[in-house]
């Protein structure tokens, strides 16, 4: 063996004492251990027969409505569960089997292999580079700029028709991103349930979720809720902290703000009575019911719109005007902070 | 486990219904007028308010004020209802055990009749919701799950979570999970707005309706493990942590006995 | 001649007769593959992709990708006559009026949690050994797009039975869209054929579920394992280990056998998890509208980071000239990812830059050896888990007693804090350990035995390590700093070069400081001293 030499400090390095001499295992020598390991394997090839069989018996025979009850699990589907097990014992055995195999009795011996170096000769590679050069040569890329340029043109304009082509998948937002169903004197009806609600209706500390009555016959379609969905609350009116304007929004302390996240369009609706906060499960936002929705902690960057409401002549609760800005997360055409 | 906590509740359930039933039903009646015919049940119902305060200023004054009118740490009953009580009370949740975030659903210090007795004494200081009457509660003829499952997606999954498992609320504060909840005080918690729950009015939620939002809970409650161990119904972060520890470690573990030599 | 082997021979021939393929056929049944357990972890995402085919496959059969909406009356009975959409619908379908239909389903979700997890774990390997280094930069560019589409087609995949969870994660994607400035609303409008959630999405996104991504997938895969077996696998360093070598065993039959076997323990394993163990229950989150929503909606893990970090965003908006750009959803959703995805795909490339070192590697590094990247990849990881354990704060603080604002805070500090202090002590412990591996290679590993020597003097025996093990612990090179010229070629001083330099020279010095491996000399000289 000879002694490595570490090419940049010159010192005598420790020696690789190459491969160590293999082990023979019990079942190579023993004729009984490789009989035991045959039969091993033999056994867990068959405990995978028997899984498939479980597994077509209990397709047939288990009724899927059936529950079996069983610890840890609690009532468990029969079916389902024997199916499951039954499946993959057929396939987990298969794989125990072909690796005790190869483990037990296929030769073990480490084989060395050699590498080769992906570097080719030099000669090769010069000779590489020639042919290129040659070949782009003939082509006479280097001299017919012309070509090369109007190509270039050519090349990176075809892309651009497939894109154009993907115009159609949908349309354009114009102004559906900023406007919503909500419109002066369009009555608050519960969600779900539809019915009107009255001033009265609410208690202090009671919510509700509302969306804008629609005119007859209308259907109400995802996209609307999306827009629409409005959460009241009612405090006493003297906790409100809002500036006139806003106070004159609210009506006998029921206040409605749009129920989609300014932020990323969860619906925001975890009211906490005691405290007056407004949860956003997704990211956290935090809002002040009682300061228009002041964004208090989280991620959101705006307050949640708030809704004008008042009451029509029969006494039911009405949208006062539409909502003053888009609903839902930003964009970049949204124009007010 | 945890269905084992809630069974325990098992028995404490239909005792209180009776006892609420006996006693709670006319004790809103002391706010109202009181009609001189009924005079052996208004003294009767005098009586139980006079225990009732005198369980008040022992457990509960040192908090709530000895009038019941709050104070610095513990809000005004006045008002709030023998329903409030009820919930409040038959849960375990008050007195509370320390000065937590929040009450905790515990085992009830009260027994049925001194719950009634102190929710007399409360309904008799103001007018309020009344304990729910636990035989009224027809969810189980009545109620359409379906329709329960709607209205809970709607109002109640956003705080208690899809499969009313509980979920976070802010600083420390939770809902709670409604697993093994008895359905009056599902009831009371809607109408009365328990700690940081809002209230939820008959007018937009109908009681029919709510017996309904009862009739989901405990059908997802009953559930069976359909497609095997819940994992708790939280969501993907126990799925996750399932993969990474009892999935990857097991084939991890299987890669390690493959690229051992046998001996 | 038996006949089996009488069989075998018809059948090369044949092959043979008209492909010319038994020399090639020769040469690969006898290829040589390094044993290693870590090796395995790419093969677990490799099964995992295959069973992801399989139960995919049959789930197409029932599935419907439609928004369309109906009213269900399957044997689900907590949803009866709620109005849904069809691809809800036939979820439902498929978990309780399908026999198989529900493990099936849970399979699929298993194996891809699975199949990233595996993703992951092979990643960590890949890199804190080093294997990425040349010839192999290209296959970790593949292996970090696989990981990026990987992403991709899980959250398209549990987006498509159109529940409350998924469709929550929808809108939030739809979002992040919505946000990018300038084109942002148009390509919104664009992907969902108007305003959300509209009708297109789920029939759009499946068919780049189940034929477009899993396509790229199969030519990526290929790819990557072609490179694999045309550059063989590298090895662990020890004895008999060389540069120029590869120690393992022959493909036909002991790796055939083993790799197979493998293949078939990942999918019973699978098919275990998804008999007893619950995932993604679409039937209790119920149908997808966009005015509900469940406390503590999270992403699957894979995207839990992602989730972490807009929670963990601050509030920052920017407002002018009548257009709005979100930072609080651009810098944790598209600028965060690039810059890490950017970073870790150039990786190979900007190491190689630093050291100087232009040779093939095949043989590993001991992560210990190379305490900057070693340190470097701790620190990636702890940021990713810090974020992750953000993303499920809402779980953890109702699970742990816990405030999500007080985690919320602990992450937006830990997000910056953490990962430095993770690094210096990753490198701290990986100078002890090489000095620890210098002493034992030296002195040998104290026995805890006791002798007294006939002066009465009490010493412990150290045992000597053996040659094999004294080899691997120091045929490592220890490459000294690259000695850079300050000055260019010219003889002149760039400022960009000289900053660019100067960074250079920094890092590699950096990378340079080591402990000492002990070299035979030393040992000899001890060993002269010792009796």
């Amino acid at each position: 063996m000879s002694k490595e030499i570490d090419s940049l400090s010159g010192v005598e390095r420790f020696e690789d004492p190459g491969l160590p001499e293999h082990k023979h295992r019990k079942s190579d020598s023993d004729a009984i251990a490789a009989n035991r390991a045959e039969r091993q394997v033999a056994i867990l090839f068959l405990l995978s027969a028997l899984g498939t069989v479980g597994t077509i018996a209990s397709y047939i025979f288990i009724d899927t409505k059936k529950f079996i009850y069983l610890p840890i699990l609690g009532d468990t589907n029969a079916a389902q569960l024997a199916l499951g097990t039954g499946l993959a014992a057929s396939l987990f055995f298969i794989g125990i089997a072909a690796v005790h195999w190869a483990k037990t009795l296929m030769p073990d011996e480490e084989v060395i292999a050699e590498r080769h170096e992906f570097r080719s000769s030099d000669e090769d590679r010069s000779d590489f580079v020639k042919t290129v050069k040659e070949r782009a040569g003939a082509a006479g890329l280097g001299r017919r700029s012309l070509i090369k340029r109007s190509m270039g043109v050519a090349l990176g304009l075809v892309g651009l028709s497939p894109l154009v082509l993907l115009r159609d998948l949908g349309p354009l937002p114009k102004k559906e991103l900023s406007t919503t169903n909500w419109a002066s004197g369009v009555r608050l009806v519960t969600d779900p349930g539809g019915q009107p609600i009255k001033g009265t209706d609410l208690e202090i500390g009671s919510v509700a979720q509302v969306l804008p009555q629609l005119p007859e016959g209308t259907e109400r379609s995802l996209e609307n809720i999306g827009k629409d969905a409005v959460l009241l609350i009612r405090i006493r009116p003297e906790e409100f902290n809002l500036n006139a304007e806003r106070l004159s929004w609210t009506y006998n302390g029921i206040i409605a703000f749009s129920k989609i996240c300014s932020h990323m369009g969860c619906a925001v609706a975890l009211y906490e009575q005691q405290t007056k906060h407004l949860l956003c499960p997704c990211h956290q936002s935090t809002f002040d019911v009682t300061r228009a929705a002041k964004v208090i902690f989280g991620p959101a960057a705006r307050p949640l719109p708030q809704l004008a409401i008042g009451v029509d002549s029969e006494g039911y609760l009405v949208a006062k005007q539409a909502f003053t800005e888009p609903v839902g997360p930003s964009f970049w055409e949204r124009n007010s902070a | 486990m945890r269905v084992n906590r809630f069974r325990r509740n098992k028995f404490a359930g239909p005792v209180l219904v009776v006892a609420a039933l006996l006693t709670i039903g006319s004790a809103f009646s002391i706010a109202s007028a009181l009609p001189s015919a009924q005079k052996t049940e208004v003294s009767a119902q005098s009586t139980l308010v006079d225990e009732g305060k005198q369980i008040f200023l022992k457990g509960c004054s040192s908090c709530h004020g000895l009038n019941a009118e709050g104070g610095a740490i513990a809000p005004s009953l006045i008002g709030v209802g023998a329903a409030a009580v009820d919930f409040q009370v038959g849960t375990g949740r008050m007195p509370m055990a320390d000065m937590s975030q929040q009450a905790m659903r515990k085992k009830p210090i009260y027994d049925a009749k001194q719950t009634a007795a102190l929710a007399a004494y409360v309904a008799s200081l103001a007018p309020g919701p009344a304990t729910v009457d636990p035989t009224s509660l027809t969810w189980e003829r009545d109620g359409n799950v379906a329709q329960g499952g709607e209205l809970f997606r709607t109002n109640c999954a956003m705080c208690h979570n899809f499969a009313a498992q509980g979920g976070a609320l802010t600083n420390g504060k939770y809902a709670p999970t409604l697993m093994g909840v008895e359905p009056q005080h599902i009831y009371e918690a809607m109408i009365t707005g328990p700690q940081s729950m809002p209230k939820f009015s008959d007018k937009t939620i109908t009681p029919a309706e709510k017996l309904s939002i009862i009739k989901w809970i405990k059908s997802a409650q009953s559930e069976p493990a359909i497609g095997g161990a819940s994992l708790g119904r939280v969501g993907p972060v126990t799925e996750g942590l399932l993969i990474w520890t009892f999935g990857l470690g097991l084939l991890i573990a299987v890669a390690v006995w493959l690229a051992t030599k046998a001996r | 001649m038996k006949k089996s082997e009488q069989v075998a021979g018809n059948v090369a021939s044949y092959i043979d007769d008209r492909t010319g393929a038994a020399g090639w056929a020769k040469k690969n049944l006898t290829k040589v593959f390094p044993d290693h357990w870590s090796f395995m972890l790419g093969e677990i995402a490799l099964y995992s992709f295959v069973i992801l085919l399989l139960s995919g496959t049959f789930l197409t059969f029932w599935f419907d990708p439609s928004q369309q909406e109906v009213v269900y009356n399957g044997t689900y009975a907590p949803l009866s006559h709620v109005t849904m959409s069809a691809s809800y619908a036939s979820t439902l379908h498929i978990s309780f009026d399908v026999r198989g239909g529900l493990l099936m389903r849970q399979i699929h979700h298993w194996a891809a949690l699975i199949f990233m997890a595996a993703i992951v774990v092979h990643l960590l390997r890949v890199f804190f050994t080093g294997a990425f280094r040349k010839p192999r930069e290209a296959n970790w560019l593949i292996g970090i797009g696989l990981l990026t589409l990987g992403i991709v087609e899980g959250f398209l995949g549990y987006s498509l039975p159109d529940d409350l969870l998924s469709g929550t994660g929808i809108r939030i994607a739809e979002a992040i869209i919505q946000a990018i400035p300038v084109v942002g609303s148009y390509l919104a409008f664009f992907a969902f054929g108007g305003a959300f959630p509209g009708h297109v999405f789920i029939p759009r996104i499946y068919i780049v579920h189940v034929l477009l991504l899993p396509g790229i997938f199969l030519a990526l895969i290929t790819v990557h394992l072609m490179l694999v077996w045309y550059q063989k696998h590298t090895q662990y360093p020890g004895p008999g280990r060389k540069e120029t070598n590869v120690v393992g065993y022959p493909l036909m039959p002991v790796y055939m056998a083993k790799a197979g076997g493998f293949f078939f323990i990942v999918f019973g394993v699978t098919a275990f998890l998804g008999a007893v163990a619950s995932i993604n229950p679409i039937w209790l989150y119920g149908p997808y509208t966009p005015g509900q929503i469940s406390a503590g909606s999270q992403p699957d893990w894979y995207m839990g980071w992602l989730d972490g970090l807009v929670r963990m965003a601050p509030p920052l908006e920017t407002h002018a000239f009548g257009h709005t750009i979100s930072w609080n959803i651009l810098i944790p959703g598209l600028i965060i990812p690039g810059i890490l995805f950017t970073g870790m795909a150039l990786y190979p490339f900007i190491e190689s830059w630093i050291s100087g070192d232009k040779n093939e590697h095949h043989l590993l590094d001991r992560p210990r050896n190379v305490p900057n990247r070693t340190a470097l990849g701790a620190m990636s990881l702890s940021f990713m888990l810090i974020s992750l354990i953000n993303g499920g704060n809402d779980v953890i603080a109702t699970h742990f007693h816990l405030t999500i604002n007080g985690i919320m805070w602990f992450t937006r500090f830990g997000l910056f804090i953490v990962p430095p202090i993770v690094f210096i002590i990753t490198k701290r412990i990986c100078l002890s350990l090489q000095r620890a591996d210098r002493e034992i290679v030296l002195h040998g590993r104290e026995t805890g035995r006791l002798v007294m020597t006939p002066a009465g003097e009490f010493l412990e025996v150290h045992e000597e390590l053996t040659p094999e093990q004294k080899w691997t612990l120091t045929q490592h090179a220890q490459p000294a700093a690259l000695a850079l010229p300050s000055e260019d070629a010219h003889g002149t001083r760039s400022k960009s070069a000289g900053i660019k330099g100067k960074l250079r020279a920094r890092m590699s010095e950096a990378n340079a400081s080591q402990v000492a491996a002990p070299t035979a000399e030393q040992a000899k000289e001890l060993e002269g001293g010792h009796h």
